[in-house]
């Protein structure tokens, strides 16, 4: 039994070299399977199934077809809100991924106080989107909060969150200041994974750190961009306690996003069936979203990062 | 997050009904000791305990949607009586109280008629009253109107002659908390009521969405506009809330001049700034407005919030037994107390204990002189109708959509 000496286990499980004999049966994966199929695929499954009812949380869900779904496609606020909420993926992704790739990066080095600003930039993740959103509502009051004193230092109008662009915006960065953290992790983990050797063979050749950053860095990192961005996109197509502290979708429906839209739809309005559709709608936009970004960066190739070496 | 919905209405079986208790949910706020002191004092005698639920108040109609469609449904809960309860009667889950109500004479005269009225559905009692009336009032920081020689106003001149004079002084003439919605709603109710008299709305409540055809809703929204763009409610209320006290504060430190809202605004001062509440906060009714047909006497707002009783609940006796006791003189007292004022017919007699019993008895008089009161129209109509109503007026506040746009939208709402 060659694959179970420690020597075998070392050169990686999963390779050819140890056969079928290192990976573990399928039924270890099955408390998995079950767990993901009663909290995820039933449940969205249902929600698919409610899609072509109309419901009102009361009674039992009666079929109408395809009803909910023809309203969809004609549905002016739906577009809004599909609109809304590309805008929103689109800005947080260009602002999240530049600053949490610096940052990662930065933090994979061994500066002196490296670890202790790491732990300093991680702190957001630790806290609720809850208690982030009300602290930024809190602080952007446009009458009692610090931005009436800054905002026009920095030539920010105390009255971000009422008008259209700037709550739209405000929205994003809450998001990016909570989120980036994480991102900041994923890179920093990305960039310790570059073999030393090629920075080292860089800065023999006479490559600076901006160079090494382009031609090294960077294109070592792609597939951890690929990670990153498609995480980023996915969540904030679902980006939804913000809005609901914060803006409420307001001003008028300026930053009401699908998720929101959803949410008013189905537990204000109470039409189950139609936040249903608005749902499944949200499903499907977002995992083909996914699946493009997975496809046109090569990731699904796996090629690794290491060739060349 | 339908699921999550459903899944959590399913899991909350632990607030249904066991054995010896049942269960009433109530809106959480600074009210709910005096119903939780009633169900102590109600305890002490009954065999089948009553538990209360305090349900924060921003979540508390979507969890009594969601408890009501489980099993773990509340037996008596708290609600504000017309729409609000319609889908729960229109699928049988309401015991229908009007023979109760009929026979016993504790509950048959102990509140007043028209607050019973208010309540009702197609002539049938569906909820027992059990808090304060909450009509929807001016209230003014007395000490501003001083400062420029101005008087509480009562006629429309009046209201533009301080909006022009605060407006100069630098300060915004109204309080409003447009982020949150429904403070934008009770203009809207004040002005039809009185440019179009309270029929219009009467109208569309009773399912008639044409009704938003009526001129005097175009009128409505129109002046809404004219008050918007005059700087009225200042530059900046579409980002403050009412819920995270930004509206109130705006009024107690002299930021604003004027604010309108639900009676609570009394006690919602008393707490933040109680100085202020004492010295300088006044109130008044809504003003006339020129061209219009409304009484000026008229109300809006919500005339009280009831008990309604679940069908399905096994202790019937004892929810009925718990209702009865909100009748009573001592419950009544304990409202006046909190500086509620009771809808109930012996109340007229407590109000001197009140904590400011000059407001208390204002509101009271108000009230009993209204020829007409508006049920908000936001629980007056089904949530199907008050969502998207909300949101078309928060568009037309924020200058979103026209008052024509408005209209159309409206009439169109299913």
């Amino acid at each position: 039994m060659s694959s179970h000496t420690p020597v075998a286990k070392r050169r990686g499980g999963g390779s050819a070299a140890a056969g079928n004999t290192g990976r573990p049966p399928v039924a270890w994966a099955l408390p998995g399977i079950l767990f993901f199929a009663v909290f995820a695929v039933v449940p969205l499954a249902i929600a698919v199934c409610l899609s072509f009812c109309r419901w009102d949380g009361l009674d039992s869900p009666t079929l109408t077809g395809l009803d909910n779904w023809t309203r969809l496609f004609q549905d002016k606020e739906f577009g809004q809100a599909a609109w809304l909420s590309l805008l929103l993926t689109t800005v947080s992704w260009a602002f999240q991924t530049p600053v949490a790739l610096l940052l990662g990066v930065w933090a994979a080095g061994r500066q002196r106080s490296r670890a202790f600003l790491s732990a300093v930039f991680f702190v957001p993740l630790l806290l609720s989107t809850t208690a982030i959103a009300m602290l930024f509502h809190a602080l952007l009051d446009p009458n009692f909060g610090v931005i009436r004193t800054i905002g026009p230092w920095l030539g920010i109008d105390p009255d971000v969150m009422g008008s259209s662009t700037g709550a739209l915006l405000v929205v994003a960065f809450v998001g990016g200041w909570q989120f980036m953290p994480f991102h900041t992790l994923i890179y920093q983990g990305g960039a310790r994974q570059i073999p030393e050797v090629l920075h080292q063979a860089a800065a023999i050749d006479g490559a600076g750190m901006v160079r090494q950053f382009f031609h090294i860095t960077l294109p070592q990192l792609r597939h951890t961009i690929t990670t990153s961005s498609v995480l980023m996109v996915v969540g904030s197509l679902t980006y939804f306690d913000t809005v609901l502290i914060m803006t409420k979708g307001g001003p008028g429906t300026d930053t009401t996003i699908l998720p929101y839209l959803m949410y008013r739809t189905g537990f204000q309005t109470y039409d189950l069936g139609y936040a249903a559709a608005i749902a499944t709608a949200l499903v499907v936009v977002a995992t083909g979203i996914s699946l493009v970004m997975v496809r046109f960066s090569g990731f699904g190739a796996m090629r690794s990062t290491r060739e060349g070496m | 997050m339908v699921m999550t919905g459903l899944l959590a209405g399913c899991g909350s079986g632990a607030g249904g009904s066991d054995g010896g208790t049942i269960t009433a949910y109530v809106y959480g706020d600074d009210a709910v000791k005096v119903q939780q002191a009633a169900v102590d004092a109600f305890n002490k005698t009954s065999e089948v305990k009553v538990k209360l639920v305090s349900v924060p108040g921003t979540d508390y109609v979507n969890k009594l949607r969601s408890a009501m469609g489980s099993p773990g449904a509340p037996d008596v809960f708290f609600n504000w009586g017309g729409g609000s309860i319609k889908p729960y009667v229109d699928s049988g889950k309401l015991v229908d109280l009007t023979s109760t109500v009929g026979k016993d004479p504790v509950l048959k005269e102990g509140f007043l008629p028209s607050v019973m009225t208010a309540g009702s559905l197609d002539g049938k009692i569906y909820g027992v009253p059990m808090r304060g009336m909450q009509p929807v009032m001016l209230f003014y920081n007395k000490a501003l109107f001083e400062e420029h020689g101005l008087q509480a106003p009562r006629t429309w001149e009046d209201l533009q002659k301080a909006v022009t004079t605060f407006k100069a002084a630098g300060i915004t003439p109204f309080a409003l908390g447009g982020s949150d919605k429904w403070p934008e709603l009770m203009w809207m109710e004040y002005l039809l009521d009185r440019i179009g008299g309270p029929e219009v709305f009467r109208k569309i409540q009773d399912g008639d969405t044409d009704g938003w055809g009526d001129p005097a809703v175009l009128e409505t929204a129109r002046t809404v506009v004219e008050l918007v763009d005059d700087g009225a409610f200042g530059t900046n209320f579409n980002s403050v809330d009412y819920g995270n006290g930004g509206a109130p504060t705006l009024l107690n430190k002299g930021k604003a001049a004027m604010h309108l809202m639900g009676s609570w605004e009394y006690s919602t001062q008393l707490g933040k700034a109680p100085e202020f509440a004492k010295k300088d906060l006044g109130w008044t009714a809504f003003p006339t407005v020129a061209g219009g047909v409304g009484d000026a006497a008229n109300v809006v707002g919500n005339p009280t919030n009831y008990w309604s009783v679940n069908a399905r609940t096994k202790h019937k006796d004892t929810a009925v037994a718990f209702l009865k006791t909100m009748a009573s003189t001592a419950y009544a007292q304990s409202l006046v107390d909190n500086g509620d004022v009771p809808t109930t017919s012996n109340a007229a007699s407590m109000l001197s204990g009140s904590p400011n019993p000059q407001f208390a008895a204002d509101q009271y008089a108000m009230v009993q002189k209204a020829p007409s009161f508006t049920l908000s129209w936001d629980q007056a109509l089904e949530a199907r109708y008050a969502t998207p109503l909300l949101t078309e007026i928060s568009k037309l506040f924020a200058g979103k959509s026209t008052p024509e746009q408005f209209v159309a939208a409206m009439k169109a709402a299913r």
